[in-house]
């Protein structure tokens, strides 16, 4: 072989970037498993509580595959190089979470509950709206770098959707947090799903222009950069704001979550450590200084110690005034109960939760009839979808479409944490859904929105650059030329 | 429905489920599909089909001067192959550069191989590299006042002949053996 003649620190190959390819059939046979595995899980749901096969197996099946044949010839046509999991990984867990709600409407317990009205056709009419913002948005977002032209808009946007469930007549305070807006005749919405969607394209926008300013003027101590003290503005003002969300809407979760993503965002802007130490300092102290006077975050806090005396508090008549709930320790005893392999789809008792089974609880369920292991596989799931996520934004070539990659996905990645870790006890339960898979159309839409974004972004970083303009000179010139 | 009807679709669900999560990451090894490695000499071998090698070509003109900087791709010495980047005129007279297949950036941006201190320069000026057949080639990263080989204005990679001046504003740069 020639290449013997280099000299070892000669490069004997050459390495290029190649294109890639479109893998869209690789989407669609990972879509037709994705769509099979909730039919199985239906049917088996039916088998163990009925001993049938549900009579609306063959709608539903074909229900979920022509919501996910839509979706995909969505990306065949207007995304063809985009990411081939995305897709995939969401419609499994929106099959899922169908699967479930549709599993605690057959509780005999819950049909008891006051004001029950079967949520799985209602949430399969959301997924179809959501399919169908899916779509629109690949459509219509031609290029994700159109976003950046409205970072104040978004800015703008974001506050007044946040704001929006304080605003007297169409705020809804449930259960203590006021996260929902109600539309008469049109039902609740829960405006911080979208916001998180409309603040990372301003975080994205912002962080672009001032990432330098952020990552360079800084001095060194003690192994950290530290920042001025002017360039602690940005960081101050979210802060602020996160922490009147807290207090104010007495959410934990869309506070952290907001916060959070800007330190994320901030972190991968300008490469320093520092601002995560700081960010982590600051939501410490504020969540710990909010917590010694807001009553309902108290209250959320007491739950999240003490999830026996809540439940033993639930079981009498008190008079401090406090809705004891005993959700959380039922939560936690269904996990347990689940084991490793759990009780199987239909056979678990995780209607005990009562309200909010099937959305800010529906983890439980998971845990309770498919154990550990489905849990586990969940989390891979959705860890799949931060995945993708992010190397999307590795691959991704302007900084702002990186950015809003990033911020998308740590967003995301966020929110899963958040409401896994309230369902299981390890933070204070907060009012967030799992995205995807808990009842609920603002979760759903937002979230189809977000992977369609995704999508967006991953398509164009994966695109094969365009073949160059044929120069009439190139023929004297040019070297490299097609073998 | 039996016990172990029951007991059988528990345990198969999990299985699928499972088995979905391995595929999906048995799909994201097959998707990092960012560099491809050519063997020389192999290249013109059946084995490999002449498509993709073609496609590459075109890659390598198509991609952006960043994501080609990192490749390698040293040439196999003829007889007539360079050795060493000599700076002949300039203030860097007399700097040379021994060449070994890598690629040389030139400007004033303070990572080029050869920082240029000079004021005609841009900060990425040009960059230097073997293609596959270890031809060294010039080309200008557009550059504000222009890459000159010899007398004529850089408007495509170029190969470089054995002593004639690449100019980068005050600076002049050959190849010699």
């Amino acid at each position: 072989m020639s290449s013997t003649t280099n000299s070892p620190t000669h490069h004997t190959s050459t390495i290029g970037a190649i294109g890639a390819p479109s893998r869209r059939n690789t989407e669609l046979a990972l879509l037709v498993f994705a769509v099979a595995i909730p039919v199985f899980a239906y049917a088996n749901v039916g088998l163990a509580i009925s001993d049938e096969v549900p009579a609306g197996l063959l709608s539903y099946g074909l229900g979920l595959a022509l919501l996910a044949g839509v979706a995909h010839l969505a990306v065949r046509k207007f995304a063809p190089y985009a990411d081939p999991l995305l897709l995939p990984l969401a419609t499994l867990l929106n099959g899922l979470g169908l699967v479930v709600i549709w599993r605690l409407d057959q509780s005999k317990l819950l049909q008891s509950l006051r004001g029950f009205s079967p949520a799985a056709p209602r949430q399969l009419l959301y997924t179809a709206l959501a399919i169908a913002v899916f779509a629109v948005v690949l459509i219509f977002l031609k290029d994700h770098r159109v976003l950046q032209r409205y970072t104040y808009i978004s800015m703008f946007g974001a506050l007044v959707l946040l704001i929006l469930p304080l605003v007297p007549g169409l705020g809804a305070n449930i259960y203590g947090a006021k996260i929902w807006i109600r539309i008469p005749g049109l039902g609740s919405l829960q405006p911080g799903e979208f916001a998180k969607i409309v603040l990372a394209v301003f975080f994205a926008g912002y962080l672009m222009v001032k990432r330098d300013a952020l990552a360079l003027a800084s001095r060194r101590f003690m192994g950290l950069y530290l920042p001025r003290g002017r360039d602690l503005g940005p960081i101050l003002v979210v802060w602020a704001i996160s922490i009147l969300i807290l207090v104010f809407e007495t959410d934990l979760g869309t506070s952290l979550l907001f916060f959070g993503m800007f330190v994320i965002m901030l972190y991968v802007a300008t490469e320093r450590t520092s601002w995560i130490v700081f960010g982590l300092l600051m939501s410490a102290v504020g969540a710990v200084g909010v917590a010694s006077f807001e009553p309902h975050i108290q209250t959320r806090v007491q739950a999240w110690l003490n999830p026996m005396r809540e439940y033993e508090l639930s079981r009498q008549i008190t008079h401090d005034g406090i809705l004891h709930s005993d959700q959380l320790q039922q939560s936690l005893w269904a996990f347990g109960s689940g084991g490793t392999l759990g009780t199987g789809w239909g056979q678990g008792h995780s209607d005990l939760i009562k309200f909010a089974a099937n959305s800010d609880f529906v983890l439980a369920t998971f845990g309770e009839e498919l154990g550990l292991a489905g849990v586990m596989a969940i989390l891979l799931i959705y860890g799949l979808i931060v995945e993708r996520g992010v190397r999307t934004a590795l691959a991704a070539r302007d900084p702002f479409g990186k950015l809003l990659a990033v911020g998308l996905s740590g967003a995301f990645a966020l929110q899963v944490f958040v409401v896994a870790g309230g369902v299981m006890g390890l933070i204070p339960l907060t009012g967030m859904t799992m995205p995807f898979l808990a009842s609920g159309g603002s979760s759903v839409l937002a979230n189809w929105a977000l992977i369609a974004i995704l999508i967006r972004i991953s398509d164009t970083a994966r695109r094969p650059a365009p073949t160059p303009a044929a120069n009439p000179d190139a023929e004297m010139t040019q070297v490299v030329r097609p073998s | 429905m039996s016990e172990l009807t029951l007991t059988v679709m528990r345990l198969g669900f999990l299985a699928v489920l499972w088995l979905f999560v391995i595929v999906a990451v048995q799909v994201i090894r097959s998707d990092l599909f960012g560099t491809r490695v050519t063997q020389r000499g192999s290249r013109r071998e059946a084995a490999r089909p002449q498509q993709p090698g073609r496609q590459q070509a075109r890659q390598q003109q198509a991609a952006p001067p960043q994501q080609r900087g990192q490749q390698g791709g040293g040439g196999r010495r003829g007889r007539n192959a360079p050795s060493k980047l000599v700076v002949t005129e300039g203030t860097l007279t007399g700097t040379t550069v021994a060449l070994q297949g890598q690629t040389i950036t030139l400007g004033r941006a303070h990572d080029s191989t050869i920082v240029l201190d000079d004021d005609y320069a841009s900060s990425r000026h040009a960059r230097i590299y073997p293609d596959r057949d270890g031809q060294w080639i010039v080309e200008d990263l557009g550059s504000t006042n222009g890459t000159y080989l010899d007398r004529s204005r850089l408007t495509t990679p170029t190969p470089i002949p054995l002593g004639a001046p690449i100019r980068i504003g005050k600076t002049a740069i050959e190849l010699r053996k």
